[in-house]
């Protein structure tokens, strides 16, 4: 390769990256070739374009005359610190406007195609899954981004030559990472309904899930700069990026040519969703089968997500526990042991608490079934996060709780021992399952389809879901809850009694 | 180059393609025949690995269209039912796309472009937008995107649909030049002329079962008899005339044509000799024989006949599309 001697480890290594640089342009490639073609076509419609034009050209006007009538309005008040707090929110507020056409474009984007029946030509060339995503997902964002950008020039322009308001720099830069992480956001969850729907008049509908839920992020973001919150503007950002990250990997997941072509009715099977969940829920061969075969079955299906939910959960409770016990120490006479000193004063004192209406197993396990089946839905509609960080919560604040109690005079591993180890050995097992597959449950729409599409996936899951819960985690819990009532809270009291 | 076992599509709740068994070989050309819902599209669909097969497979130019699929693609040139253009671009623009997606080089694709556009005569158009096309144009315009890669199969949907009728004639001449030692064409298509003209093997294809196949000649021979011949008379009289035919072969037919003129029709699957024979003898009788010649049958007979066949066989529960198929 006409290299000289001594230079052979830098060679191939720059070999290695030429190759990779040419891999990733070769995959990249025809993607900017279909985003082009995209974008050339956006350009030439002159119903997605003259509204965009008009609200980069018009609306910073009018955004602007608003804001210097509400000062003059405001000033005869001394209240003009309010609206120069409006002044960045108008400015998100240009910049939101065109980027919604993101929106429009994106809705557009395969279902559209599929109506003009062009899309068939399109999927019968060599260009992979990815390629399309990523060449008609950057063709849908490019345009509208870019509108709202100047927008948000110009409207800045425009009041700091009139009103001589001008935003500090940071104020600038996230107002440009918000309105960029909203538009990707809107386009990833477009992308994914278009790709999804039968029909433009179909997507459309469903995009009143996605266009409400931004409005109403907007007006926390109007709140959050009234109150000069920057810091909460950041998380804001940081949170679409992820929930876009969640998107993209889900329309990825989730496209398939033979969908884009093959369907062309919308309607919810629920005879074939029942189906599925009665496959996934009720035993094939009686209850020896279940324990034996199909429990350790499910509970190996849910390796990873066990793992994740055990580090995290757990660790990361832990942990979090142990540091805020550190950080933040209790004072010594915090703690109350006078209401242990027998179970009918410990009861009491729990009912007065307002945590359970009574203690006894029952209340117990009615309180934790409630709760792990909250977890559940919550997790399933945050991809799995609330169901992490409701378990979290407690093993926390045991965390936080048993070692400060060695200043007290109590041996905290005896504490441990009496007081969570007999009960909590089941209780925690039972949430680590059930957060486990609420996690499962919250990714199965991110997972690429395992048989007939994602929400057979997810009838299916459900059905197992429900076979682990009543085969295992409700006779858990029912342990638990007697134990704790009869068995840890007598061990618990008698040791703190004897203090 | 093209092979199919045991082809299957399920969707939903339809069966849209059950179990085809069906080879094209390189230079052979295939007209899939049937009504509408018969499951054509879906086999072209499967074939340029667009939708995959729900049970059986399939290879096009030695790759597998279910596991294989990019390779499919890059050698599968698909004009699909509807030309389905880019309304916006000119069909320059629209060429060059497709053929940057297919990885032509620049200055390739746009000899290639170039080449196409003599061939088909649009030349002088391809700057205009495609939504001012006309059907024909477009459909032009989609066969010139089918060819850009010079694929090595083709694959047909409705070639000549919605043409005037010179541009089917420049179409289906294009089909019959495109037909070379090396490449497998399947055309999909209702036109039955079209078919009997273009193709050297014919499947019928019903309810996602191929009812029947075979070459043109082989299909009429099986579905409508021995070949129909016609022997014209110049004087009236066939007196002894009949016998005498009656003789060598089976009449079908005796009366008097549009023009006076007195015929007798006959079947032989042996018209060789029968013919000479007949001939030798009516003249040898001092018959005044006008002509002899076989009667054209249409392959619209053919379908006809085959797919009431499937119909029936069907409700009888003996399914003729299956053993052809299994043949």
């Amino acid at each position: 390769m006409g290299q000289g001697k001594g230079e052979p480890e830098v060679s191939l290594r720059a070999w290695w990256a030429q190759q990779w640089r040419w891999v990733q342009w070769a995959e990249f490639k025809p993607a900017l070739g279909l985003m082009r073609r995209e974008i050339k076509d956006t350009m030439r419609d002159w119903r997605i374009l003259a509204p965009i034009l008009l609200l980069v050209t018009v609306f910073p006007f009018l955004a602007n005359t608003a804001a210097a009538e509400g000062l003059s309005f405001v000033n005869q008040y001394g209240a003009n610190l309010i609206i120069e707090r409006m002044f960045p929110f108008l400015m998100l507020v240009v910049g939101f406007f065109p980027s919604t056409f993101s929106l429009v474009i994106a809705l557009e984007t395969f279902v559209g195609e599929k109506e003009r029946r062009s899309l068939e030509p399109l999927l019968a060339t060599p260009l992979t899954d990815l390629q399309l995503y990523i060449g008609k997902t950057l063709a849908a964002i490019i345009p509208p981004v870019i509108a709202s950008y100047i927008g948000m020039i110009f409207y800045t322009l425009l009041l700091g030559f009139t009103l001589g308001w001008w935003p500090t720099v940071s104020l600038f830069f996230v107002a440009f990472v918000l309105s960029t992480a909203q538009a990707l956001v809107m386009v990833s969850a477009a992308v994914i309904v278009s790709a999804q729907s039968t029909s433009v008049r179909a997507a459309n509908l469903v995009a009143s899930f996605i266009i409400i839920p931004m409005a109403l992020l907007l007006q926390a973001e109007a709140g959050l700069l009234l109150f000069n919150n920057f810091v909460g503007l950041w998380l804001i950002a940081l949170a679409l990026l992820v929930v876009t990250a969640l998107f993209m990997r889900m329309g990825i997941a989730l496209f398939n040519r033979e969908r884009l072509l093959g369907q062309e009715i919308d309607q919810l099977n629920f005879t074939k969703g029942l189906r599925a969940f009665w496959a996934g829920f009720w035993p094939r061969n009686g209850l020896w089968h279940l324990y034996r075969y199909e429990v350790p079955h499910l509970l190996r299906l849910l390796r990873p997500h066990l793992v994740f939910t055990i580090l995290v959960a757990l660790g990361g409770g832990a942990l979090f526990g142990l540091w805020a016990a550190q950080r933040f120490p209790l004072p010594t006479a915090a703690m109350d042991f006078s209401q242990y000193a027998d179970l009918e004063t410990f009861s009491e004192a729990i009912e007065a608490s307002g945590l359970l209406s009574g203690f006894s197993t029952w209340t117990i396990w009615g309180h934790n079934l409630r709760s792990l089946l909250t977890a559940t839905l919550l997790g399933f509609l945050s991809i799995g996060v609330v169901a992490v960080l409701l378990l979290a919560a407690p093993i926390a604040i045991i965390a936080y709780l048993v070692p400060q109690m060695g200043g007290m005079g109590i041996n905290p591993w005896s504490l441990f021992a009496t007081g969570v180890l007999p009960h909590g050995i089941f209780e925690i097992t039972a949430a680590i399952v059930v957060t486990a597959y609420a996690l499962r449950l919250g990714t199965v729409l991110l997972r690429p389809p395992e048989k007939d599409g994602g929400m057979m996936d997810l009838a299916r899951d459900l059905g197992q879901y429900c076979k682990l819960f009543l085969s295992v985690v409700l006779p858990l819990l029912l342990l638990a809850a007697w134990i704790e009532a009869e068995v840890s809270s007598r061990l618990m009291i008698s040791l703190l009694s004897g203090l | 180059m093209i092979e199919m076992v045991n082809l299957t599509k399920q969707f939903e709740t339809v069966l849209a393609v059950d179990g085809i068994h069906l080879t094209v070989q390189p230079g052979e050309v295939l007209a899939l025949l049937g009504p509408n819902g018969a499951g054509k599209t879906t086999t072209v669909r499967m074939l340029s690995a667009i939708l995959k097969p729900t049970a059986g497979h399939a290879t096009v130019a030695g790759y597998d269209v279910a596991s294989q699929s990019l390779e499919v693609r890059r050698r599968v040139g698909v004009l699909t039912e509807s030309p389905g253009l880019y309304q916006r671009m000119s069909g320059q623009e629209y060429l060059d796309f497709f053929g940057e997606a297919r990885g032509l080089a620049p200055a390739a694709r746009q000899a290639r472009i170039a080449d196409l556009a003599d061939w088909f005569e649009m030349s002088g158009v391809l700057d205009r937008r495609l939504g001012e096309y006309s059907k024909g144009m477009a459909q032009k315009v989609a066969l010139m995107r089918t060819l850009l890669h010079d694929p090595a199969v083709l694959l047909l949907d409705e070639p000549t649909s919605a043409m005037d009728p010179q541009s089917a004639r420049l179409v289906r001449d294009t089909i019959l030049q495109l037909r070379s030692t090396q490449r497998a064409i399947i055309i999909c298509t209702h036109n039955l002329v079209e078919a009997e003209e273009l193709a050297d093997r014919i499947a019928i294809i019903r309810q996602g079962r191929i009812v029947v196949q075979g070459s043109p000649a082989e299909l009429k021979t099986r579905l409508l008899g021995a070949p129909l011949m016609e022997v014209r008379f110049s004087q009236p009289g066939l007196n002894g005339a009949v016998s005498l035919v009656s003789r060598f072969a089976q009449i079908e037919d005796v009366g008097v044509d549009s023009t006076k003129m007195e015929f007798i029709r006959y079947r032989t699957d042996r018209p060789g000799e029968v013919n000479s024979a007949i001939l030798a003898a009516l003249l040898a009788a001092g018959m005044s024989v006008f002509s002899l010649s076989e009667v054209p049958q249409s392959l619209e007979s053919v379908y006809l006949r085959a797919v009431p066949r499937a119909v029936v066989a069907d409700k009888q529960g003996l399914s003729e599309g299956t053993s052809a198929a299994a043949a």
